[in-house]
């Protein structure tokens, strides 16, 4: 198992010694950005109206005002960009035939599936960790609970990760980086809509089954700081179905 | 150090290779000789552990590429048709990380990547990125991925394709410098490549062994007469009359295209019967000025089209 860190050194250079990196975390950064500006703005107006209603300051929740509204979408942006950060990872060596050097090298295919996983993963922690200026910032100015903040960003880790498997197993499927992109995008809307598709059968076991199964029923609970076993349970095990899809489609094209 | 038994590969109903055996003895350079689409490159996806069989065996240094891929991989290093190269890595970093997934110990890792530049001539591209490298220096990297880790058995598919031919000489010297030490499978469809660095051929046809020999073992066994090509200066008008009136010659023909300086003919003789001597004095006595006499070996190329030919008629 020693050779996966190997694979995952690999492609955290190849992220950067091409735009990729550079391009995604920019992106995500200045959209984030944006939208942090403007909920915290309208937030502070929200406090000061607050202030001269009631003639005293009242406790101000900026988890529940700013964090919660900012991280959901966050969520929306990582649905748009994930694809493209994972989209290359299999797709890229089958085209430029270096698949066939890591097939042929003493590798086990889990060591280069875990490997690629890890790469794309630290390339998203290191996204993710850029966006701690946030609460820093608010940190300055007001009191924070950095309990739910912490298990905000365990659910965006947790729902990256998720992204991230389920990017790979689409890369697996194709040469085209394109239709990667495409089919894991697919894949991850489908998720996201389970939630809506639970919230019209409300009640019923089939309601509860979907909303068991939804993407953003659980990641909202983390927002709000209910860190629960089935919660992680749940992103875990979509993880391992992801890897463990992507170890079989590799196995199976040697076939072909 | 190869065997390989009864091996046959479908890819659903295309049959790609068919009961294929052969056998490569340890520091042995073997050609592996076809037409595109023969098979070659099949068979060395199997015998690298890229891809499994239908039915049959294939060994390598002693392990079944299907049951212990993991150390047949170790003991093999691959040249695919088409280099497996990162362009966006500089040769210095791709060759350490193939070191690294080769297994190599991460102390001997500088070293390995330093002999190997010296031996594939990389060193003054070692800083470059592999993407904007020419053809023979990728090449040339490909060569020396397959060789960093020392591998006892070496597959080239097609070494020294889209070369100029003066990166075609050094890649064959190359190779034919590997001999003794390393186990070599080479595969082309050139066949002067195979007479320059090859001991033996395996000419393979639509999935098929045909033959498995040396070069001059093949020749001789499919040659049906001695050939003599001959040139004269100025023969006269029934002068092939006359040659085939001396004793043990089969046949005499004109050979297409005139020569600049005489005629050039071939003459058939039995096999087994030297008529050079004999033909030499003949042609001086009749004054027609000799200038050229030499055996015609079967070329590679008549042993293949004689080979096809010979399946067709079956």
């Amino acid at each position: 198992m020693r050779h996966f860190w190997t694979i995952a050194s690999k492609e955290i250079r190849s992220y950067f010694n091409s735009p990729i990196a550079y391009v995604l975390i920019a992106v995500f950064l200045i959209i984030n950005g944006y939208l942090f500006f403007s909920i915290v703005s309208f937030a502070s107006r929200q406090s000061v109206q607050l202030l001269r209603f009631q003639g005293a300051a009242p406790q101000i929740n900026l988890n529940e005002l700013v964090f919660r509204p900012t991280f959901h979408n966050m969520s929306v942006v990582l649905l748009l960009i994930m694809p493209i950060l994972t989209m290359r990872l299999f797709s890229e060596e089958k085209k430029t035939k270096t698949a066939e050097l890591l097939l042929t090298s003493p590798l086990t295919i889990s060591e280069i599936v875990l490997g690629k996983y890890l790469g794309a993963l630290i390339i998203y922690l290191s996204m993710l960790g850029l966006t701690f200026y946030m609460p820093l910032l608010l940190s300055i100015y007001s009191q924070l609970n950095w309990g739910t903040l912490l298990s905000g960003y365990l659910g965006l880790f947790l729902l990256g990760s998720v992204f991230i498997a389920i990017g790979l197993f689409a890369s697996s499927l194709t040469e085209n980086q394109i239709i990667a992109a495409l089919a894991s995008f697919g894949l991850l809307l489908l998720i996201w809509l389970l939630g809506w598709a639970a919230a019209t059968v409300e009640g019923t076991g089939m309601g509860e089954v979907l909303s068991y199964l939804s993407i953003l029923d659980h990641f909202d609970g983390l927002l709000r700081g209910l860190v629960e076993t089935r919660t992680v349970v749940y992103y875990l095990s979509l993880v391992a179905l992801g890897l463990f899809l992507t170890h079989r489609v590799v196995e199976s094209q040697r076939w072909k | 150090m190869i065997q390989v038994e009864h091996l046959t590969k479908q890819f659903g109903n295309r049959v790609a290779i068919q009961d294929l055996s052969f056998e490569v003895s340890k520091g042995e350079v073997l050609g592996f000789l076809g037409p595109n689409g023969a098979g070659k490159t099949t068979t060395m996806r199997i015998l690298t552990g890229f891809m499994p069989a239908t039915t049959g065996t294939a060994r390598v240094a002693g392990y079944d590429v299907w049951e212990s891929p993991q150390e047949v991989k170790r003991r093999i290093g691959y040249l695919p048709e088409q280099p497996p190269l990162y362009n966006d890595m500089t040769v210095t970093e791709y060759l350490k990380f193939v070191a690294r997934i080769k297994g190599i110990s991460p102390k001997q890792i500088k070293n390995s990547v330093q002999q190997v530049c010296e031996q594939c001539s990389l060193d003054e591209v070692r800083g470059r990125l592999i993407g904007n490298l020419s053809r023979g220096f990728r090449q040339r990297v490909g060569l020396a991925q397959a060789l960093i880790h020392r591998p006892e058995v070496l597959i080239l598919d097609e070494p020294t394709s889209g070369l100029d031919p003066k990166q075609i000489i050094e890649v064959r010297q190359l190779i034919k410098g590997l001999q003794g030490t390393h186990t070599v499978i080479l595969s082309t469809h050139i066949l002067p490549e195979v007479t320059a660095v090859c001991q033996r051929v395996v000419i393979i046809n639509e999935g098929r062994v045909m033959a498995v020999d040396t070069q001059e073992g093949l020749s001789a066994k499919l040659r049906k007469s001695e050939k003599i090509g001959l040139k004269i200066k100025s023969p006269s008008p029934d002068c092939i009359e006359k040659l085939k009136a001396i004793p043990g010659v089969l046949n005499v023909f004109h050979e297409t295209g005139l020569g600049q300086d005489g005629y050039p003919y071939v003459v058939e003789s039995q096999l087994g019967q030297d008529i050079r001597e004999e033909l030499a004095r003949y042609v001086v006595a009749n004054d027609w000025g000799l200038l050229e006499m030499r055996p015609i070996a079967m070329t590679l190329e008549d042993v293949f089209l004689r080979l096809t030919a010979e399946e067709l008629e079956r």
